[in-house]
């Protein structure tokens, strides 16, 4: 403990407060209370309404949920099965090998998500593949995004994995197969469900390589939010942002471990 | 156990001595000689090599990541005159919105890590030393407020410090002025407010986790003999936490330089980051090779910043 006297503590929890909430409760609570209302012109928002609600969950928005949803759940399953094979497979690696695959899957993280959906823009707007203009090319990006992420969880999951358990199973006489689907993956299973919940998050939430490269029919919460503030409507866009904070806490709550970037970075 | 399918009786264990184990193990040693020990490592030849099975992901990494990364390199150095040139190269660093560009970039990053580092610091000091009520919830609060996007808070910021904001109504109320004196938000000064707010949790995880490894007898030993809370920090704590401050710092650093949902919900004309400037120029001006070759200095500065970041924290552990 480093401050004894009463006083000192007192005043060291005010200064804490001071600082904390206003940089991170504040933004948060005001998205909210902005929500719900039609002006904001004084110290608090004014003309308490539901309507940016309304615009929030029917037409445009809806479908940028849906839109979401949908490209949040494709892109953490490929991320999570070709992250997970990647991190299986490196851990069976010798030691250089293992390097080289972190240092191959850590990339994406490296490399700003802008210039990784111009990549994705040049590489896929002429042939071999022809997916710009597609639904494809979004949930293609956001795999690529996510996928370090699902690779550095996973692989850190198997790191912690006591090697006795396939050990045992191996000296019984289980082949290599039956030891990673019937021990090793139940063992790596709450991993795999925090690293899906993380992979969905930050799915839901990219923007930037979105901007690069979305259809206009398919445009997630994240561009419609930018549209809305754009165009001027900040209420709506409040709206339809506490929606998208809203489904990522579901998804994170029903997943029930909140891991986030931080930790795996 | 099934052990009725092992049909020697002379190598059979006595049932119930075999430690239990997942079913669907059982019966694999296969039937004539059950004691064998089929280890997967004494393969009978036809075992494939491990890096074999690496091999497919990496393929689909090189497919979708890879390969689109060189395909920017390769526009980048063939104009659209056609041919291979260094010109766009030449055109782009002589142009000076590139300049502005780089120079923005790099002073806005620098100011939010040196930012983040300090009130992260100060944040994390108090979470880990000072027990307060409702510490666990602090803690749990930044895990939530980091799988947030961050352009929420640039959002939150236009509520608060807009022109119609919060600030700005409170200063009008109370002066009867016609607009209020916060006008900083469409200025560099409100990319950086934002990038220190969104960011500023990515510095506090690494120094809480330094700070929970840091005995306290030291501080205890340190206070007895005298020493101010300020002489503890300086003397005990910063020592211990400096590793942590860099893997931190070097990985905001990365993360600034990348950022584009703050700068873009800004709508400032007049803050141009590189990661900006590779939307503006492809997707707004539709000039690709510029575009790349903005797009390669981004890669080269942040993937080598990276790469620093996990040599520094490898070596402290972090």
């Amino acid at each position: 403990m480093l401050v004894h006297s009463r006083g000192g503590r007192w005043a060291t929890c005010i200064v804490f407060f001071v600082l904390f909430l206003p940089v991170f409760a504040l933004p948060l609570l005001v998205i909210v209370a902005a929500s719900f209302a039609t002006n904001w012109s004084s110290a608090l928002p004014s003309g308490f309404t539901t309507g940016n609600y309304g615009a929030a969950t029917t037409g445009d928005s809806l479908q940028a949920l849906t839109t979401s949803l949908i490209t949040a759940l494709a892109a953490s399953v490929l991320a999570l099965t070709v992250g997970s094979w990647a991190a299986l497979a490196a851990a069976a690696l010798k030691k250089g090998g293992r390097r080289f695959m972190d240092a191959l899957f850590v990339l994406p993280v490296a490399v700003p998500s802008v210039v990784v959906g111009l990549a994705i823009l040049v590489a896929f707007s002429k042939p071999p593949v022809l997916l710009n203009g597609t639904r494809w090319i979004v949930i293609l990006a956001h795999t690529v995004l996510v996928m370090a992420f699902a690779y550095q969880s996973v692989s850190a999951a198997i790191l912690r994995l006591d090697p006795m358990y396939e050990q045992a199973a191996a000296s019984l006489g289980a082949r290599p197969h039956l030891v990673l689907w019937r021990v090793k993956l139940p063992l790596l299973l709450p991993s795999l469900t925090a690293a899906a919940g993380l992979c969905f998050a930050l799915s839901m939430g990219e923007l930037s390589a979105t901007m690069m490269l979305y259809p206009p029919d398919w445009t997630p919460l994240p561009v419609q939010i930018f549209a809305a503030t754009d165009r001027g409507s900040l209420f709506t866009g409040a709206a339809v942002a506490v929606v998208l904070m809203g489904t990522t806490l579901l998804v994170l709550l029903a997943v029930s471990r909140i891991r986030t970037k931080a930790s795996f970075r | 156990m099934a052990s009725a399918g092992r049909g020697k009786p002379a190598g059979d264990p006595a049932p119930g001595a075999v430690p239990t184990l997942p079913r669907g193990l059982e019966g694999q040693g296969g039937t004539p000689n059950a004691l064998r020990n089929d280890c997967p490592q004494r393969g009978k030849g036809k075992q494939v090599p491990t890096w074999v099975w690496a091999l497919p992901p990496v393929a689909v990494l090189a497919a979708v990541f890879l390969y689109p990364l060189a395909l920017v390199v390769r526009q980048s150095v063939s104009p659209d005159s056609g041919g291979t040139s260094l010109q766009p190269y030449a055109d782009v660093f002589a142009s000076s919105a590139f300049r502005e560009a780089l120079t923005t970039t790099v002073w806005l990053s620098a100011g939010a890590t040196v930012g983040c580092l300090v009130l992260g610091f100060v944040l994390a000091l108090v979470i880990a030393f000072v027990p307060f009520p409702g510490g666990k919830a602090v803690a749990r609060f930044i895990d939530v407020f980091l799988s947030f996007p961050s352009f929420l808070i640039t959002l939150a910021l236009l509520f608060i410090y807009g022109t119609v904001g919060m600030a700005n109504g409170l200063w009008t109320d109370a002066t009867g002025a016609h607009s209020g004196p916060f006008q900083f938000l469409t200025t560099p000064w409100g990319v950086l407010l934002a990038e220190i707010t969104y960011f500023t949790p990515f510095v506090m995880r690494p120094l809480l986790a330094a700070f929970s490894q840091l005995d306290t007898a030291q501080l205890e030993v340190a206070s007895s003999l005298g020493a101010r809370p300020a002489r503890i920090v300086r003397r005990v704590i910063l020592p211990e936490a400096l590793p942590a401050l860099a893997a931190g710092g070097s990985l905001v650093l990365v993360m600034c330089l990348n950022e584009f949902g703050i700068v873009l919900f800004t709508g400032a004309k007049g803050v141009t980051t590189l990661p900006m400037l590779v939307y503006s120029k492809a997707i707004l001006e539709s000039d690709y090779p510029a575009a790349c070759v903005v797009a390669v200095v981004n890669i080269a500065i942040s993937v080598g910043l990276y790469g620093l970041y996990r040599v520094v924290s490898r070596r402290v552990g972090a």
